[in-house]
């Protein structure tokens, strides 16, 4: 009897993929052949569309997967199966590649491969850099006579936006042309433009409320084990709606100051300290419980490799809620400032590092989604039924 | 002392468990399979055949208990025991709600398996997603459970269940259910039964089991040693055309070949047996693996032509291709001329109509024995492929005579604290032949009953009706 391995060897080094990829293919076909896992999530109904998995699909396949476990733990196929099926870890093994193929500009795609020690350089970069000033600013000292919250004392207004408009509006273009270029790629050919709506609002209300984390029948996804249960889609929830929180208070402070030449420090009653405040305490049990999650997860639903990137996005994110409910609490004290510089750090790091580390996920999953629900939509209209019918 | 002893941890050991818990009895167990290869060929399953008047959430249309009646009865050509079908088949009816309750989800039946949709509840991610929240809703519900603990024999006394030995090891309840299995993976006792062909052959090295590697029959055997009624043929059990590269054990359902009825089957003297377009895939994938069986070498070739690709499940093997049906011919080893008059012969006895794959179409052949009597189209589109077929074991019928009560019969009479549920016994029901999902309604049924009654028995309490 020959092994699988061997029979799919000759099918797989014709299509030039690399190992992971030629894993997926591997393990896709044994899955498009069983298909009992179709219920989970978008994954299986994608895969049932197809019949051989170039590299294209396979880049899909691995953004569509949201690696809740359900699959891996339903499996018949699974080890100690000679067939060894482990959907999530082989899709896992994909995304970084597709990370650091679709990044802007191509050089700067092998900082995912590293992507902890990238974090870590850029976190220990920003928080250097804005200390540094500090202490420049405060002529050799952390401290300064309380200034009652007012910041800008310290940073000029301008100086902020200079800075952190220029990061993160090159952050926002690096992502933009990294995730058109995965589209161009993905995008299928006979996408018409009428369905492109109604396929967009479908895609982010499946992203926006974490519908592949529900496991088919609402319960939730796996973590340790078998059972499912909503923690990690909650825990997720707290951390996205947190960082939106942060986002429009930032957003809100930036239109007071403009439009209405109303300038910080803001009371804690107002709009802006309010929706920072709920935000950040999103953003801090958010990841906490991620951070928890990711240590008991079970060690096969996920590569090794993966867990730099995940655990430093993690720790960069708590540490910019932290840094920033602290400077919320001290702003009237001498230490404003320490704090300030630590929470700019930190926040200056995030922007750096987001087109460049785990941040991605959401921007290449929510393409691959959009592309899901584009395809439901085509068969629908050409009234196809799945290969196999 | 114990009240319940369970032996086997599939599904229909998980069902009896539950039930007797649920009965308030103490339960133990007892799974020969470590845990990660726990649940026998439960973890293979996919569906419930289930009778309903009206469309339930997940079952279209209606499935009434007649018509289910009926198509067991046909396809098991009357070899079967009405009462007892009749129980399985209402109980499938209503026992979802049962199932749910113990964490078992459904979903609308998965692509390419339309023809289902009416009859047949899939079970979400599969039997093992099943096998799992029954054994996650049995650990909550203070069940005990050992792996990895093999019962060689039952102690009994005048068709009364005493204890059960492991080994040295000797375990004592009150009432005790038997769900072990069939004895498929028991090769010896395969070939035994099996014996030889004409051609010297023993056809039984040739079979695949497609399901666990643990259903030896150990405790089917003694069973039957120590005197438990006897029911099925030795040689009558499930099984469809596999692909022959599939695994010894554990192929489950992705080495299965869907594309017969798109195509012709030859044997290995390159000449057709059988007619590939008697009747929907679906309806005919069961007898296969017994015709194929039948077949010198046990092999069988399921050929096909471009036309083909994409209408049937994608296989998990890549099939033999060639350009042309001499070439193809010399890759499978076949008599080159002989398969070629094959082909040419079924190509000119064509008498293509409208080609529809969905319905019974009226391409048919003329004047060709075996006949193909529906989508007969020429295999005239290069490429050519083709999948070797072997026989694929799904479990064997031979087994212990249980009533209504499932309780294991002893020269006519029925035990009172021994009970029997799933492979072990579905050889009442099925006599031969399979159709989708019925394995899963009987190990259902009876394993539900199995346990309220063995609860019952050892509890000293009168067994509740179930629902």
């Amino acid at each position: 009897m020959q092994t699988l391995q061997a029979l799919t060897q000759d099918a797989v080094s014709t299509l030039l993929l690399s190992p992971e990829e030629a894993e997926v293919d591997r393990v896709m076909t044994i899955c498009n052949a069983c298909r009992y896992c179709e219920g989970f999530c978008a994954v299986f109904p994608a895969m049932t569309r197809l019949l051989e998995f170039n590299k294209a699909d396979i880049h899909y396949l691995a953004n569509v997967c949201h690696n809740c476990g359900a699959c891996l733990h339903s499996c018949q196929y699974a080890a100690p199966h000679e067939f060894d099926v482990n959907v999530p870890r082989a899709l896992a093994a994909v995304r970084p590649l597709t990370y650091a193929e679709f990044a802007w500009p191509p050089a700067l795609g092998r900082l995912y491969r590293r992507a902890g020690l990238t974090m870590a350089l850029a976190t220990a970069g920003g928080l250097a850099l804005f200390l540094l000033l500090v202490l420049l600013i405060n002529q050799g000292s952390w401290l300064h006579a309380p200034l009652a919250g007012n910041f800008y004392a310290i940073f000029p207004h301008n100086t902020l936006v200079l800075m952190f408009g220029t990061v993160f509006l090159y952050a926002i273009v690096a992502l933009g042309f990294g995730v058109a270029s995965f589209w161009r790629m993905l995008s299928p050919t006979e996408a018409p433009r009428a369905a492109l709506g109604a396929a967009g609002l479908d895609a982010a209300g499946k992203a926006l409320t974490l519908k592949y984390l529900d496991g088919g029948h609402g319960e939730g996804c796996n973590d340790e084990d078998d059972r499912y249960t909503p923690r990690r889609r909650v825990f997720h929830h707290l951390t996205f709606y947190g960082f939106v929180c942060c986002f429009i208070a930032t957003s809100v402070a930036t239109l007071y100051h403009y439009l209405l030449d109303y300038q910080a420090p803001y009371p804690v009653i107002s709009v802006p300290v309010l929706f920072g405040i709920v935000g950040g305490i999103g953003l801090l049990i958010g990841p906490a419980g991620l951070l928890w999650l990711n240590l008991r997860r079970h060690p096969e639903h996920a590569v090794p490799q993966q867990r730099p990137m995940d655990l430093g996005f993690i720790a960069l994110l708590m540490l910019v809620s932290a840094t920033g409910l602290a400077l919320l609490v001290w702003r009237d004290t001498g230490a404003m400032g320490l704090w300030l510089a630590l929470h700019l750090g930190a926040v200056m790091a995030f922007f750096l590092t987001m087109p460049y580390g785990k941040f991605a996920h959401g921007v290449f999953r929510s393409a691959a989604l959009l592309k899901s629900a584009l395809d439901k939509r085509l068969d629908k209209r050409a009234g196809r039924v799945p290969t196999g019918a | 002392m114990l009240d319940v002893l369970v032996i086997g941890g599939g599904n229909a050991a998980l069902c009896a468990a539950l039930m007797a818990r649920e009965a308030g009895a103490e339960v133990l167990l007892l799974e020969s399979a470590p845990r990660e290869w726990r649940g026998g060929n439960s973890m293979h399953t996919r569906n419930l055949r289930c009778m309903h008047d009206a469309p339930q959430d997940v079952l279209v249309d209606a499935y009434p208990e007649e018509e289910f009646w009926q198509d067991l009865l046909k396809v098991t050509g009357g070899r079967t025991n009405e009462e007892l079908a009749r129980i399985a088949i209402r109980a499938s009816a209503t026992c979802r709600g049962w199932m749910r309750r113990h964490g078992v989800r459904f979903q609308p039946s998965l692509s390419g398996t339309l023809h289902v949709a009416r009859t047949n509840a899939f079970f979400m991610g599969g039997g093992k997603a099943l096998v799992n929240a029954y054994y996650r809703s049995a650990q909550a519900l203070g069940v005990r459970v050992r792996y990895g603990a093999t019962v060689d024999r039952l102690e009994l006394e005048g068709g009364r269940f005493r204890a059960a030995w492991l080994g040295n090891e000797r375990i004592e309840a009150r009432a005790c259910v038997v769900a072990s299995g069939g004895f498929e993976s028991n090769r010896e006792w395969l070939r035994e039964a099996w014996g030889r062909n004409e051609a010297g052959e023993w056809p039984a090295e040739n079979f695949l089991i497609r399901g666990t590697r643990f259903n030896r029959g150990v405790l089917l055997r003694d069973l039957l040693d120590q005197g438990a009624d006897r029911i099925g043929d030795p040689t009558q059990f499930h099984s469809v055309a596999i692909d022959a590269r599939a695994p010894l054990y554990d192929g489950g359902i992705c080495t299965r070949i869907d594309c017969v009825s798109l195509g012709i089957v030859v044997n290995r003297q390159a000449r057709r047996f059988y007619d590939e377009g008697e009747d929907f895939w679906p309806k005919r994938y069961a007898i296969w693996g017994r015709l194929v069986a039948q077949q010198p070498g046990q092999i069988g070739y399921s050929i096909i032509d471009a036309k083909a690709v994409g209408r049937f499940m994608p296989p998990v093997f890549r099939g033999e291709r060639a350009g042309t049906i001499e070439e193809l011919a010399r890759r499978l080893g076949l008599d080159e001329a002989v398969f070629v008059r094959t082909v040419s012969d079924y190509n000119a006895a064509c008498r293509v109509g409208h080609f529809d794959h969905e319905v019974l179409d009226d391409c048919h052949t003329e004047g060709l024995a075996p006949p193909k009597t529906h989508w007969a189209r020429p295999l005239d589109t290069p490429p050519y492929y083709a999948y070797a077929l072997r026989p694929g074991i799904t479990f064997t019928y031979l087994g212990v005579r249980v009533d209504a009560q499932a309780a294991v019969h002893f020269g006519g009479e029925p035990s009172d604290n021994l009970f029997a549920a799933g492979e072990v016994m579905a050889g009442n029901i099925l006599g031969q032949g399979y159709t989708a999902g019925v394995g899963m309604s009987i190990g259902t049924a009876f394993g539900r009953i199995a346990g309220a009654q063995a609860a019952a028995a050892a509890l000293r309490q009168p067994a509740p009706a179930i629902a």
